[in-house]
């Protein structure tokens, strides 16, 4: 009794502090006054089963661009990069793009098929695949169009919406090469269909030796179950290719001996060039980074003194070797430091100290891997592919810090 | 008391660490019957792999796409506000805006069928039958002028129909084409950096 009233009294303070904070801090904040939260009982241990992020952290969320798709139920949101730390994209925060909304689907009447050139073909509930030998493994999954709006001129000013088609867990599954052996799947079996339970039925024709190298069958994230945006109950994991190879809400694979050429490996996710022929099954997404703090979301306002550049860089090749930050538009490069741990075909944080006098600045990074690929500019990438092939666009990205320290998404020449 | 108790009945029902021995995965899913897989696999590939037994023409689709399709898609195919255009866009891909349709774009024919099949029409798919889907795609397939209106599409003939990109096709070679290496960290710049273009000045930018 006396706790529910104590409640009451604590979450109308809240409110009304909220309030206050929204209506831009009239009063001015002293931490040092007595608080409500330090007289108050705070809410128990029953009132939320599952946690929710603090209320202080609402703008935290996924946002979308409405004009980029016809509808929403076929579109894409973005991850709010600024906002992470470390490497790890929290669940509810995980980009999505769906072709035919996100489904709901029963795990009971859910099960994954494995057939065509195979000694025994197999169907699996998710039960069953939990009792399979499981592995976990962090990874990033990046949709082809990341950074697609921007292939003609900067036109979207922010890094969620430049980059934030990227996002990273810990993935928990079961090694494709261990089901593949389980069916015995035939030497002509060269490639893989991946078929979802969607309402877009989304097919992707995977070639048989990267299933066998690295693919899994994923029924989790960050150590909970799979989230229904991400293919809940269960999802094709293909690290370092294209997002829409990880086929969700997967059902079925079928073992081929000849590409199936789907509707996204033709229609979409070809890569027009200036010369009108058009390269398909660019699968692998190339070493990428993004500066994400200071960024148009995180600018440094008039707060000259020391802050960390920070940001995150990734490649489908492979591990991030090193990552160079550039203050002048890319004539002169410093390397800066990752945080680690550094994994393959992971996201790695890199950071940079940095004492700021207000000068007007130029920033860029620029990651490479272990393969010894050096991720390009914009020039380069145009000069091969003009300015409409839409996907893989990973050309070092440019800020433009002014200076009362407010930041631009620009292009230079 | 009960610790004891327990404790004696896993002793004694325990098997002991010298006799373990590491299993191989065996016994887990369950054979796929005729029948399950029969339901399931739709898929069809552009050597006519998977197409099933029917038939239509572009007159038998044309209602049907009035039907079904034009809402979204245009009469014939030419594509309502922001949704998907089907059909034109020929001689279109060199251009600055590019359309790629059916027509101007798509290598193979039997991608249509496949996707008409499993996808459309968006919101209530999957309810076609192999005849409608024949006609369908007998229709989007004449009004790109590929097939003729009367032109009867089958199991038999759909896969040999000739997609007019089809030879711009290439697979990827980035690891050639895009071979960047050269990591340079002074003096890069030749000439110097200007501002060509800057996102506020768009305004396409969502608000909060
Ligand atoms: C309610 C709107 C709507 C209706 C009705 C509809 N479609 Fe679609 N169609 C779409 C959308 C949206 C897409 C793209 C889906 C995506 O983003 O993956 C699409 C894609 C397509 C494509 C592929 C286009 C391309 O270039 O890749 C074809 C072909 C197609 N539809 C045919 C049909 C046919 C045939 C019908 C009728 C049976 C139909 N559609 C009904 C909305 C619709």
């Amino acid at each position: 009794m006396t706790n529910a009233l104590n409640r009451r009294g604590f979450l109308a303070a809240g409110a009304a502090s909220a309030g206050a904070l929204a209506a831009g801090s009239a009063k001015a904040a002293n931490p040092f006054e007595p608080k409500e939260w330090g007289q108050f009982l705070g809410a128990g241990v029953d009132d939320e089963p599952y946690g929710t992020p603090s209320e202080y952290e609402a703008h935290v969320i996924r946002r979308n661009v409405p004009w980029l798709t016809a509808d929403s139920v076929s579109s894409i949101n973005f991850t709010p990069l600024a906002d992470l730390e470390g490497f790890i994209t929290p669940n509810g925060l995980h980009f999505e793009r769906h072709h035919g909304g996100r489904a709901i689907v029963d795990p009971a009447e859910h099960r994954l098929m494995i057939h065509g050139l195979v000694d025994k073909p197999l169907v699996f509930s998710l039960d069953d695949l939990k009792r399979l030998p499981s592995i976990s493994r962090f990874y990033f999954i990046e949709c082809a169009a990341n950074g697609g709006m921007e292939w003609r001129g900067a036109q979207l000013n922010g890094c969620q919406f430049t980059h934030g088609m990227v996002s990273c867990v810990q993935y928990t599954g079961v090694k494709l090469s261990t089901l593949m052996e389980m069916v015995g799947a035939k030497p002509n079996g060269k490639w893989v269909l991946a078929e979802g339970a969607d309402a877009a039925g989304m097919n992707r024709s995977i070639p048989m030796e990267k299933i066998m190298d690295d693919c899994m069958i994923a029924w989790a994230q960050n150590g909970e179950a799979l989230r229904p945006g991400q293919g809940y109950p269960m999802r094709l994991v293909v690290p370092g290719f294209e997002g829409n190879m990880w086929v969700k809400w997967i059902r079925r694979l079928e073992i081929g001996d000849m590409p199936w050429f789907a509707r996204e490996e033709t229609s979409k996710y070809t890569d027009l060039l200036e010369d009108g022929r058009a390269r398909m099954f660019t699968w692998v997404q190339d070493c990428n980074s993004v500066i994400t703090r200071p960024s148009p979301e995180k600018p440094w306002l008039d707060r000259k003194g020391f802050h960390m550049i920070s940001g995150l860089a990734w490649s489908g090749r492979g591990s991030v070797k090193g990552v160079d930050i550039s203050l002048d538009g890319g004539n002169n490069w410093i390397p800066a430091d990752l945080e680690g741990p550094v994994m393959p075909k992971c996201l790695t944080r890199f950071n940079l100290p940095f004492d700021w006098q207000g000068q007007e600045m130029l920033i860029q990074s620029r990651a490479y891997d272990d393969t010894g690929y050096v991720q390009p500019t914009f020039a380069q990438n145009r000069a091969v592919r003009g300015v409409n092939s839409i996907y893989h666009n990973n050309s070092v990205h440019t800020w433009h810090i002014k200076p009362d320290g407010r930041v631009e998404n620009v292009q230079l020449v | 008391m009960g610790l004891t108790g327990l404790f004696a009945i896993g002793l004694a029902t325990a098997v002991s660490a010298q006799d373990y021995q590491r299993p191989s995965v065996s016994g887990i899913g369950a054979v796929a019957q005729p029948e399950q897989i029969a339901a399931w696999d739709i898929d069809v590939r552009p050597d006519g792999l998977g197409l099933p037994v029917g038939k239509g023409t572009a007159e038998e689709g044309e209602e049907l796409f009035a039907d079904r399709c034009a809402q979204c898609h245009g009469d014939f195919g030419e594509g309502v506000d922001r949704w998907p255009v089907l059909t034109g866009g020929h001689d279109s891909l060199t251009e600055d805006r590019p359309e790629k349709t059916v027509g101007s774009y798509w290598p193979y024919s039997s991608t249509l069928f496949d996707y008409i099949n499993r996808a459309m029409p968006y919101g209530d798919a999957k309810t076609l039958t192999p005849d409608e889907v024949y006609a369908l795609s007998a229709y989007i397939l004449a009004e790109n002028e590929i097939v003729e209106r009367d032109q009867e599409l089958n199991q038999d003939n759909f896969a040999q129909i000739e997609m007019p990109n089809r030879a711009n096709f290439f697979a990827d070679d980035r690891a050639v084409s895009e071979a960047y290496t050269e990591r340079c960290m002074s003096n890069c710049k030749a000439e110097a950096v200007n501002i060509v273009s800057a996102a506020p000045e768009l305004d396409v930018t969502p608000e909060e």
